[in-house]
């Protein structure tokens, strides 16, 4: 059975970006770049009501502005919507200032509803429904393993918390968006997508096309981090208005509508009781929580007690609904507010005890690797010297440090995935899968790999992705893509060079035969097909999980409650690296974002008005490159498992390892993320608690 | 253009608003508030473009775009729209995010928040502008070698701010490199590389702390 070589020139080394060229240049094209020939803007109307019946929708003054081409309702009238920023029409002219003005022309006849915005308001008794006829809480079945009543008597130290995570926002620096034509020949889309082939369907489904109709290119795009696996609203408008007004149509949402209406990670509000034995055994827990997506969405119930085993268990958690935009995948979904939650307690439990809380993890978590992990980091960030009893760091600014770890059973395989290499003559060769490159590298592992196979240098392989008409791959969500790709490649590289032997009688076609052997094919370029393969079980092309722990070291300033973080030490088991470099990057990127989540991001609704009031950068903030701490990554290689995915696992446990090293420099618990300057200070009993969701 | 009347646009006059603040501060203010008008006035009269188009003509990258535009197009709607500069980005459209940074005469602006038809005199190089003759400039190169880029959507306005740092400063610190690139956002988290590539564009030896283990 087929395995990676063990002895490998650019798999598992250094091997710079085959796209950066044309990023660091501009010559990328984005689908916000799109040009299409006569191409007209597009924009969308959306609720200014948190909670409406629109009854009529008048577009003749918004027709008559010069330049506008097309107007359309986004649904049959009347429409309800539930939440402040619901598309509820389009228009798309020749410039964006006509279609402003078009907006501003639309008459919208609205009955407005009562709303709720708040998760303690939405499970109150009478509060204003969100679904008709339906409880805006919405139990699940408890889970119980052992007996909680019986096991918490039995342990000898018990704490309990009520530890809150905030709504995120993903906000990818390229907006949900698309470039539509939509003409009688069909339909071709440069989406801003993580997945072609949803997205085609997505466009098929509510247009009744088929979905050979159908093509959806995304040559580069702006990021998403699962905002964007989803057929989308905004491209169906875009559309729609294309074949209105017979031209090609930039529908691209601004950064407010990006705030509403494309996604988010649910609140957790999750209140924990935990006991452990006197040996520091944990025995019993107890999770009673409840969380937002908005409207709708999923993701609310968290895998807690999260990577530990725990003899006597009890779950239960509540999805509320508000009048909000809904949630979508957001990077690890539900791990990260798991994580927080349940590192938290484990370190309020250590503390509890008397225990080191890396000792107490030590003892408690079953897996090998992130035993190892732990010991490895410990050592990088100095835990021996550096831990100290909570809050015994001298002066107004105290220091402290924390870790936390993480758990991803994604990462493994699609195992649906197919490619194409053409191989032509003059030995150029060039790679088509149907997947698309979301920033994490994809191209680069694409080359990288045949290039290995092949005996040829990466430069020497051109990838061509996203574009539906090429075989098809999964969507980039649940950390797959890379183990999907790179086992399809090696079968394309396999079968070319078995190909090619017979074709051209050259034994081993790889290195310095490969430009002879190809010669040798005349004039016909020799095209191969390949799939995804398991390859040797007991050293496998790919696999999943993957594990991971982090440690943080913070700084926070007792008289302004500014949390600083130092230094954070990730230790991430990667399977059969591929490329460290983008590894690397990807990695750096999970820790920051979760040090966004730890701290800084929080998406504000009003009470009054139902509004976000926080729908831009100015007011959303994003960890800026001046909040970035040093970090030092090591990075465990273990080829005996394949290829395996890395860009959920890096960003789960951050926020539990930074609020854990915020308990520990100040010696008490801020028990919701994020990590404001307020709740800091208000947890040193300085000024008044903060008025949160 | 029809210009609203100083004195009266709204319910809420600018009359009635000095008559609520008070006698005495009133006159001081009614004076001010006349001599500006009076001179914003001055100032429309000689120079009233708009609402309808225009024409505009910007020096981007060394050529002349000649663009008929309506007074309200900024400089990145120009080049974005009106043009096939699509290096520039537009993140969030109002000064928060950088993707959209160009340098006017070598400085490092906002093109969202300048008017086209204001960078009409100025010097202004995109990220398409930076390459010479088929050859990257040492940031962009040291963005490549760097991995200082995920997506890469942020990346030309990253790759121009630190491209005005190193004209003011070629041999930044990493602070420096920070503040520098602070009005700029990223969202894959690419900061540590940014921060190696625009030390090594300036001639610095960027080391990178990661160990592999092989296990």
């Amino acid at each position: 059975m087929p395995s990676w070589p063990e002895q490998t020139k650019y798999i598992s080394h250094v091997t710079t970006r085959i796209d950066a060229p044309e990023k660091v240049t501009g010559r990328a094209h984005y689908s916000s770049d799109i040009q299409a020939n006569g191409w007209l803007y597009g924009t969308i109307l959306r609720s200014k009501w948190p909670a409406a019946t629109i009854s009529a929708i008048n577009l003749d003054k918004a027709l008559k502005i010069p330049g506008i081409k097309a107007a359309i309702t986004a649904k049959d009238l009347p429409q309800n919507v539930r939440f402040y920023g619901e598309e509820i029409a389009a228009v798309c002219g020749t410039t964006k200032q006509a279609c402003l003005d078009a907006l501003r022309a639309i008459e919208v006849t609205a009955q407005p509803r009562q709303f709720v915005v708040h998760e303690d308001d939405a499970m109150k008794d009478g509060a204003p429904q969100v679904w008709d006829g339906r409880p805006n809480a919405a139990p699940g079945r408890p889970r119980e393993q052992g007996s909680v009543d019986q096991a918490f008597p039995e342990c000898a130290a018990v704490i309990e918390g009520f530890y809150t995570t905030a709504v995120q926002l993903h906000h990818p620096m390229e907006t949900h968006g698309s470039t539509v034509s939509w003409t009688d020949e069909g339909l071709t889309a440069w989406a801003s997508t993580q997945a072609i082939s949803a997205a085609r369907d997505g466009f098929a489904g509510p247009l009744k096309l088929d979905h050979s109709q159908v093509r959806v290119i995304t040559d580069f795009m702006g990021g998403g981090f699962g905002a964007k696996l989803n057929g989308s609203v905004e491209g169906v408008l875009a559309a729609r208005l294309s074949k209105e007004a017979k031209a090609p149509v930039r529908l691209m949402l601004t950064r407010f509508d990006e705030a509403l209406a494309v996604g988010n990670r649910p609140s957790s509000f999750q209140k924990i009781k935990i006991g452990a034995l006197t040996d520091g055994t944990l025995h019993a827990f107890e999770l009673d929580n409840y969380g937002t997506p908005g409207i709708a969405g999923g993701d609310v119930n968290l895998p807690q007690p999260y990577i530990y085993r725990v003899p006597n268990t009890r779950v239960k958690q509540t999805n509320v609904a508000i009048n909000a935009g809904a949630s979508r995948a957001f990077r690890a979904p539900p791990h990260p507010p798991a994580s927080y939650a349940m590192e938290s307690a484990m370190d309020d439990l250590a503390v509890k005890l008397g225990m080191d809380p890396l000792e107490f993890r030590l003892k408690n978590d079953a897996s090998e690797v992130r035993q190892r992990e732990y010991k490895i980091g410990a050592e990088k960030i100095g835990w021996k010297e550096k831990y100290q009893k909570p809050g015994s760091s001298p002066g107004v600014v105290k220091t402290g440090i924390g870790c936390a770890g993480a758990a991803w059973g994604g990462g493994g395989p699609s195992r649906n995935t197919r490619g194409d290499a053409q191989i032509n003559p003059d030995g150029s060769i060039e790679f088509r899968l149907g997947v698309q490159d979301i920033g994490t590298g994809t191209k680069t592992v694409i080359a990288v790999v045949a290039a290995e196979m092949l005996g040829l240098k990466p430069e020497q392989i051109t990838v061509k992705v996203g574009d539906t008409n090429f075989p098809p791959g999964p969507g980039s969500g649940g950390s797959t893509t890379c183990a999907s790709i790179s086992p399809t490649v090696f079968d394309i590289c396999a079968k070319a060079l078995e190909q090619l032997q017979t074709q051209a009688g050259i034994a081993d076609a790889r290195g310095d035969n490969w430009f002879a052997a190809c010669k040798k094919l005349g004039v016909t370029p020799l095209l191969v097909h390949g799939q995804w393969q398991q390859g040797d079980s007991a050293r496998p092309l790919s696999s999943s999980p993957a594990y991971g722990v982090q440690f943080a070291e913070v700084a926070v300033d007792t008289e302004t409650g500014q949390v600083t973080v130092k230094k954070v030490v990730g230790v991430h088991d990667c399977g059969l690296i591929v490329d460290a470099l983008t590894l690397e990057s990807q990695i750096n990127g999970g820790i920051i974002m979760g040090m966004g989540y730890a701290l800084y991001e929080e998406r504000v609704m009003d009470d009054l008005s139902g509004v976000v009031l926080n729908p831009n950068f100015e007011t959303y903030k994003l960890s800026g490159i001046g909040d970035v701490p040093e970090i030092e990554l090591t990075l465990l290689n273990m080829p005996e498992r394949g290829v395996i995915g890395i860009g959920e696992p890096a960003t789960i446990p951050t926020a539990g390892a930074i609020a854990n090293a915020v308990a520990n420099a100040i010696g008490v618990r801020v028990y919701s993320l994020p990590i404001t300057p307020a709740k800091v200070l208000a947890a040193l009993g300085k000024v008044p608690k903060p008025v949160t969701a | 253009m029809k210009k609203p009347e100083p004195e009266n646009f709204g319910a809420f006059s600018r009359r009635t608003f000095l008559k609520s603040i008070g006698t005495v501060a009133a006159t001081a203010a009614t004076a001010q508030v006349r001599s500006v008008a009076a001179e914003l006035e001055k100032v429309n009269a000689e120079k009233v473009v708009g609402p309808d188009a225009v024409p505009v003509t910007l020096t981007v990258n060394g050529e002349k775009l000649k663009l008929m535009l309506e007074p309200r197009v900024t400089l990145l709607d120009a080049l974005r729209n009106y043009s096939s500069v699509t290096g520039p980005k537009e993140g969030c459209d109002r000064a928060a995010c950088g993707a959209c940074t160009v340098l006017m005469d070598d400085l490092p602006v906002y093109s969202c928040q300048k008017l086209a038809i204001e960078a009409q005199d100025s010097e202004i190089t995109t990220i398409e502008g930076l390459a010479k003759d088929g050859k990257l400039s040492p940031v962009q190169q040291a963005f490549w070698d760097k991995d200082a880029l995920q997506c890469g959507y942020c990346t030309p306005g990253f790759i121009m701010s630190v491209t005005a740092l190193l004209k003011f400063n070629p041999r930044p610190t990493a602070d420096e490199v920070r503040h520098a690139c602070a009005g700029n956002l990223c969202r894959c988290g690419t900061h540590p590389h940014i921060i190696q590539a625009a030390l090594q564009a300036s001639g610095a030896q960027v080391t990178s702390k990661t160990e592999v283990i092989n296990a």
